[in-house]
């Protein structure tokens, strides 16, 4: 059974234009799969990204994570879903500019209160650790650069060892080398932690390394036998 | 520390200059709220206390409240529709059977009462007159009753007793007269009775008016003076709870028929009119706190306006709108506490600075200092206003702040 499956989702904006974001889309996630959607700009990529990481509610069809019914849930419950089982990373690494590494990547433990106060240290400076930032734990956002924010954004995005993690753009602000590491980093959180990375991305190189991509036009989701036809921006 | 006060104080001190504004605002709004208070209610508690402490808690006089029906009106009552030329009975004045019905109300309990015949005289002494009220007590039943026995600067209540032409007058018509301490003075009834009688006592209330027209004599030698023997037109009553003065005088009124006067009763107007005073108080001073919270509002406005970037990674990551709500109210809920820990702080300085000015009250020979009241209701009040006001101001913006749909910003980030 997929982690994450999405039956006929569609998303529209009501409006004196009616906009439709996403339109009847079929998405499945595995465990441990490393997926990337792409398409040009304003195809729906991100849109759907939000859809499947539950910060969006599809105006119709469904959606299943751990073959749970999302749509039954509430705000409140898609918020502790959120919490403890996704992971999220933006393009702008979107840290608290008033706390430091160490405390970004401690905000969603301290949220689900699990942990206590030692062990959030420890994981947070763990985490750390293993992205690179050995040292940089006491440094506000900035005094980072871009390549070692979206780190720490990552580790976040891990804090409270979620089954997915979904990235939206993560190199779209970093130098060449950065997002060489960033797309290192993602690839074997799939890879050796068994996690499900979700990714969306103009970048091709990004790209090549996902086990499969999802390519995405006019809100549409292109099937694979026709893929290639999007033309990344 | 809490996580929601960790953001809520992250964001105080990123906008460091207008916080400090918004605190300074509670702080002034809290200090003048107290010191007005203070002083606005030190003056009722001290205008009450005088009443309480100087006055008759009850008056029992010899009159009646309403005028009593004629008798031909009371045996035609379904007959008699208006009854003209009637001749009064002229009655002798004065508390019929005073001794019965002081009797009856010493059995009240918690009650201790003197009668008194006063009268108008006047004093003659070297040639120059001078009217006086002089009343006839029983000093022995006027000390449980009066506080003329703590204002005797020379000789003894009880003096007049011992003496019975002894006499007690303030010090203030004694310097005006040049009397002192033995001297004699002729005293006038209106009848024209004449007693000399001896100064035994010296009295000081601090009041001019009363100290210079106010005398005390043996009450059965006021009587021979007045010509009016085994009278008092007045009961004087003072009660273990002045608080019960309005419900006994009515008991004392429905028993004995004369008009018994509580002193809540007797200062009725001055009692509303510090009613009316402390309602314009609390308006502007409640206003002046009402006027900070203005700031408060702004403050986090500005801040849940910057912030709505925060506020959608916030969401992302799991919090929930009263996540977001709490954390902007916590803001508002710190600047009321801070504020008012430091407004109370000093409004208590300011306080201390007023008590010690010095005033002379009209009609007042002595100086007394501004009266500031120290209770600890006022401190709450103003304290739980305060905050109160700065989580309600606060609130509002915070709302909206949890509202953020995380997507619409994310949207318009990337």
């Amino acid at each position: 059974m997929s982690l994450l499956r999405a039956e006929k989702i569609t998303r529209r904006l009501e409006g004196e234009v009616p906009v439709t974001l996403v339109a009847d889309a079929d998405v499945s996630i595995e465990r441990g799969e490393f997926v990337v959607i792409r398409g040009p700009s304003g195809s729906g990529k991100s849109s759907l990204l939000y859809l499947l990481g539950l910060l969006d509610r599809p105006t119709s069809g469904k959606l299943w994570l751990e073959d749970e019914d999302t749509s039954r849930f509430d705000e409140d419950r898609l918020a502790e879903t959120r919490l403890e089982k996704l992971g999220f990373v933006f393009q702008f690494h979107f840290l608290l500019n008033e706390f430091s590494a160490r405390d970004n990547v401690m905000m969603p433990m301290r949220r689900l209160g699990k942990l206590s106060s030692d062990a959030q240290q420890q994981r947070s400076g763990q985490l750390l650790r293993d992205l690179g930032l050995d040292g940089h734990e006491h440094k506000r956002p900035s005094q980072l650069s871009g390549g070692q924010r979206q780190r720490v954004a990552i580790a976040r995005a891990l804090a409270n060892d979620p089954l997915i993690i979904l990235a939206d753009e993560p190199t779209g602000a970093l130098d060449t080398k950065s997002s060489e590491n960033v797309r290192g980093i993602l690839r074997e959180l799939a890879t050796v932690q068994h996690r499900s990375v979700v990714a969306v991305s103009h970048d091709v190189h990004f790209a090549s390394v996902a086990d499969r991509q999802i390519e995405i036009v006019d809100g549409r989701i292109v099937p694979p036998g026709d893929a290639g036809a999007a033309t990344a921006v | 520390m809490n996580l929601h006060l960790d953001i809520a104080l992250s964001h105080l001190r990123s906008r460091r200059r207008q916080t400090i504004v918004s605190l300074l605002g509670v702080v002034l709004g809290v200090a003048f709220f107290l010191a007005v208070s203070a002083l606005m209610r030190g003056s009722e508690r001290d205008l009450i206390a005088r009443l309480v402490d100087t006055q008759p808690h009850i008056t029992v006089y010899d009159e009646f409240r309403d005028a009593r029906p004629q008798p031909a009106r009371m045996l035609y009552p379904d007959a008699a529709v208006e009854i003209r030329g009637v001749k009064p009975r002229s009655e002798r004045r004065g508390i019929r059977q005073y001794k019965q019905k002081l009797a009856a109300i010493d059995a009240i309990g918690g009650v201790q009462a003197a009668p008194i015949l006063a009268a108008q005289a006047i004093f003659s002494f070297a040639g120059r007159d001078e009217a006086v009220t002089l009343s006839g007590i029983d000093p022995t039943r006027m000390q449980g009753v009066s506080s003329i026995d703590d204002d005797i600067i020379a000789g003894r209540l009880d003096a007049v007793d011992a003496n019975p032409n002894g006499i007690i007058i303030g010090d203030a018509l004694a310097r005006k007269l040049s009397l002192a301490m033995g001297d004699t003075v002729s005293v006038v009834s209106p009848i024209g009775n004449v007693r000399t009688m001896k100064i035994v006592g010296l009295f000081r209330t601090g009041n001019a008016s009363y100290d210079e027209s106010q005398t005390f004599a043996q009450l059965t030698r006021v009587q021979a003076l007045m010509n009016r023997p085994d009278v008092a037109n007045l009961i004087i009553i003072r009660l273990n709870d002045a608080y019960r003065a309005r419900n006994i005088a009515a008991f004392i009124e429905e028993t004995t028929g004369y008009k018994s006067v509580s002193w809540q009763e007797a200062s009725k107007d001055l009692l509303d009119a510090l009613t009316i005073r402390n309602v314009i108080m609390y308006t502007v001073v409640g206003a002046i706190l009402l006027v900070a919270c203005f700031g408060i509002y702004n403050v986090i406005s500005t801040v849940v306006l910057e912030k709505t970037r925060d506020i959608a990674i916030l969401k992302s990551m799991g919090f929930r709108a009263r996540d977001i709500r709490l954390i902007f109210t916590i803001e508002g809920a710190l600047i009321g506490m801070g504020g008012s820990i430091l407004g109370v702080a000093m409004g208590s300085a300011m306080m201390r600075a007023v008590e010690q000015v010095e005033i002379k009250p009209p009609g007042s020979i002595d100086p007394i200092s501004l009266p500031i009241y120290w209770g600890l209701d006022q401190f709450a009040l103003a304290a739980s206003f305060a905050i109160l006001s700065a989580v309600f101001a606060a609130w509002l913006p915070a709302r909206k702040g949890g509202r953020v749909h995380p997507v619409d910003i994310l949207r318009g980030a990337a």
